[in-house]
């Protein structure tokens, strides 16, 4: 027989190590919550890194009609906009549209671009070669410019979707990031198919 | 106490032995004089008897807001406060009475009733008993204090939904967050020391399917806090680091995403919703009983249904976000969770009835707060139905409707239940019956302003008048009229409360037996009333 004492001092160990574990718990929801999204693709995130292309097979029959939205996060200055609001894609073939930006403020400011995909599980079947998305970019007062994205839809989209929106929000990020404004916007005099 | 003693049946002489052995030293350990005795007290009844005044002191706190709230929606248009009070009145309302009144009112009745019920001479943990209690002072002090600094207390709704509590909430968040935290561990500390009394502490003959149900139901209970109040801390810290540390948890810009919050809060709140109504299902499950003078139907699924309301718990919560655009599949799985939990709550429900069912029934103060709790209640858990409907959620969503289901459920439903459980077992603690004129006109005044206050609000919401705004359309003046009306009543009902339980505390009143009611059964009545300072030092014999 234990006593007393050691039986609760063991009991309360164990519930306090449930305690931390759920406390950890909590934090881990945190990545779980992205490999979940990541992997089911129901909040419409893209990936934030380039895709690499492994074939080169176009499907001619279908055809996808792509919409861009664009938007600005509440106190964020920038105009923002596409050059062009749709687009018909065949699966498998690249496209690349130009964003247009300006920082029309007194201050240099940094933004970043969030992407959203609707329906959600188109957002897995899109994929990105190049964007302005995978980089924070600065823009000094005044400054203006064309960012492209590149983008092909896979091959294996379910045939059920056959439009789908990609919307970005521009977050003004200047605060958390200062140190990217010593160099120039990478965009800044390159010249991008279908500017004008 | 030796006078009490003495009116005790023969078949009790084991705890009779028991208290006079323990009388004999009294001098040792009984209850110390002065305001140090309540500072450094270990005993279950002196800190289940702080938790209740703590929470009562809280509930006219809280109610006070409410009365503000209620004051400026009176009429349409703004008229007494500024909207960022109005924000902070419905934020703090809601916070004080979730983890001020209700939650410490329901640890105070389990400390006070849990040794008593499972023949234990105190809880398990006795110091940190004492702890838990003496932090929350400080918490609420903190968050009450945080109304009065420069831009104003919490402001975000008692959810604190990102970016409102990031991005956009003033510098006293930090406060917000460091009460929630010490809130948090007070509630974990005391779930702790019930678990363990529960587990270790039972008389050798109180066997898991002999304990009351208040026993069982806040075993649950006391699980479902360690599990999920850990989660809300670190929901509450992941805030605070994205507010004043950079990290970018709920803030999409950095590659969080703000609907996470939601989902992580939710995770926690909904069993943080069963925390506030396990208990009083244990208490209703104690009074029913005995004013039918029948034993209670069903005990062993009344246990089972307990638990699975529990673990059911843990897979409903996004049904508080039907409209944040999650996919079908997603809402239906949720949809069809929550409606599943209307079967163990149904099970409750008809076992109370059948209970009843040619009972002998009387209908003492107890009862009548009893009674009121399983219709009201079940009113509150029907609204729960048809918000758990997805496609009609979209309707009711963050209106009033929701205001009117979940006030049903934690006002009728656990204020009632813990008003119940004080006039049934507050004979027991003061050795004297209350006043009962004045019970009835508390009982009745409290039933009638209830209803006006929460009821419209069923019809307003359905028409479309949203929650958490200080302003509103002139069609829905009527209905806020009658509203307000109600809700001065009610609040203004509970001084009569006040009233009475001042005047139990005075020890005014005629003595009661140990049995108190007529069909009361159960370890707590066989000991003299009032209950003495220590009780089963040696455990007694359960039937």
């Amino acid at each position: 027989m234990t006593s007393p004492t050691s039986a609760n001092n063991r009991l309360v160990l164990r519930l306090i190590t449930v305690v931390v574990g759920m406390f950890g718990f909590g934090f881990a929801l945190v990545p779980l919550y992205d490999v979940f999204c990541d992997i089911t693709g129901i909040n419409g995130k893209t990936d934030n890194k380039a895709a690499v292309r492994t074939v080169d097979e176009i499907d001619k029959n279908r055809e996808i009609t792509v919409e861009f939205i664009t938007r600005t996060n509440s106190g964020m200055p920038w105009e923002f906009r596409a050059e062009t609001q749709k687009v018909l894609v065949h699966p498998g073939e690249v496209n690349t549209v130009a964003f247009y930006v300006r920082n029309p403020a007194s201050s240099n400011i940094i933004a970043q671009a969030i992407p959203s995909v609707s329906p959600g599980q188109a957002a897995l079947y899109l994929n990105k070669t190049e964007c302005f998305c995978f980089n924070q970019q600065p823009l000094q007062a005044g400054q203006e410019a064309w960012m492209p994205m590149s983008f092909y839809v896979d091959t294996s989209l379910p045939e059920d979707i056959t439009y789908f929106t990609l919307q970005y929000t521009l977050y003004d990020v200047t605060a958390r990031a200062t140190d990217l404004m010593e160099s120039d916007n990478p965009y800044l005099r390159q010249p991008v198919s279908g500017s004008r | 106490m030796t006078k009490a003693t003495e009116t005790l049946m023969p078949e009790h002489t084991a705890a009779h032995d028991n208290l006079s052995h323990e009388h004999d030293h009294h001098e040792h350990h009984g209850a110390p004089a002065g305001l140090m005795r309540w500072v450094l007290t270990t005993n279950h009844k002196d800190i289940g008897t702080l938790y209740l005044w703590f929470a009562f002191i809280m509930f006219l706190v809280g109610g006070a807001m409410a009365m503000v709230i209620r004051a400026e929606l009176f009429q349409p248009g703004l008229q007494i406060v500024d909207p960022n009070f109005f924000n902070q009145m419905t934020t703090v309302h809601g916070l004080i009475m979730v983890f001020g009144a209700v939650m410490p009112a329901f640890t105070g009745l389990a400390n006070w009733l849990i040794p008593m019920m499972i023949g234990a001479p105190d809880m398990a943990l006795p110091r940190m008993n004492n702890w838990s209690f003496w932090i929350l002072p400080f918490a609420f002090s903190m968050l009450l204090g945080s109304l009065f600094m420069e831009g104003g207390g919490p402001a975000f709704g008692w959810t604190f939904y990102a970016p409102l509590s990031t991005t956009y909430s003033s510098d006293s968040t930090a406060l917000f967050v460091f009460s929630v935290h010490i809130m948090g561990i007070s509630s974990i500390m005391g779930a702790i020391n019930v678990i363990v009394t529960i587990f270790n502490m039972r008389a050798p003959s109180m066997t898991w399917m002999k304990m009351p149900l208040f026993v069982w139901t806040w075993l649950i209970t006391a699980f479902l806090l360690i599990a999920v109040m850990p989660v809300l801390a670190g929901a509450v810290t992941m805030v605070l680091t994205d507010k004043f540390f950079g990290t970018s948890f709920f803030d999409a810009a950095g590659g969080g995403d703000p609907v996470m919050f939601q989902h992580i809060f939710w995770f926690f709140g909904h069993p943080e919703v069963y925390i506030m109504i396990l208990p009083a299902f244990g208490i209703i499950s104690q009074i029913v009983p005995t004013f039918a003078r029948k034993r209670l139907f069903g005990y062993a699924s009344m246990v089972y249904a307990t638990a699975s309301i529990a673990l059911l718990s843990f897979i409903v919560w996004a049904h508080h976000m039907f409209t944040t655009g999650m996919p079908v599949f997603a809402e239906m799985f949720f949809m069809f969770a929550t409606m599943l939990i209307s079967v163990p709550t149904g099970v409750k429900v008809f076992n109370w009835v059948a209970t009843m069912w040619r009972g002998s029934m009387t209908f003492e103060i107890p009862m009548l707060f009893a009674l009121a709790f399983i219709v009201l209640f079940t009113i509150g858990g029907l609204s729960g139905l048809m918000l758990a409907i997805t496609p009609v959620d979209f309707q009711y969503h963050d209106t009033y409707f929701v205001v009117a289901h979940f006030h049903y459920v934690l006002v009728t439903g656990a204020v009632f239940s813990i008003m119940a459980a004080v006039y049934y077992w507050l004979p027991k603690w003061t050795g004297k019956m209350f006043n009962i004129t004045l019970a009835k006109w508390h009982f009745w005044c409290s039933l009638i302003s209830v209803n006006v206050l929460f009821f419209p609000m069923h019809f307003v919401g359905l028409a479309g008048m949203p929650r958490r705004i200080p302003d509103y359309s002139l069609q829905f003046a009527d209905y806020n009229q009658w509203i307000s009306i109600g809700g001065f009543a009610f609040g203004l009902s509970q001084l009569i409360f006040l009233v009475l339980v001042i005047k139990a505390c005075r020890k005014e009143g005629e003595p009661v037996t140990s049995q108190v009611w007529e069909g009361a059964e159960g370890l707590e009545w066989e000991i003299p009333s009032p209950a003495p300072y220590h009780t089963f030092e040696t455990p007694p014999k359960v039937k």
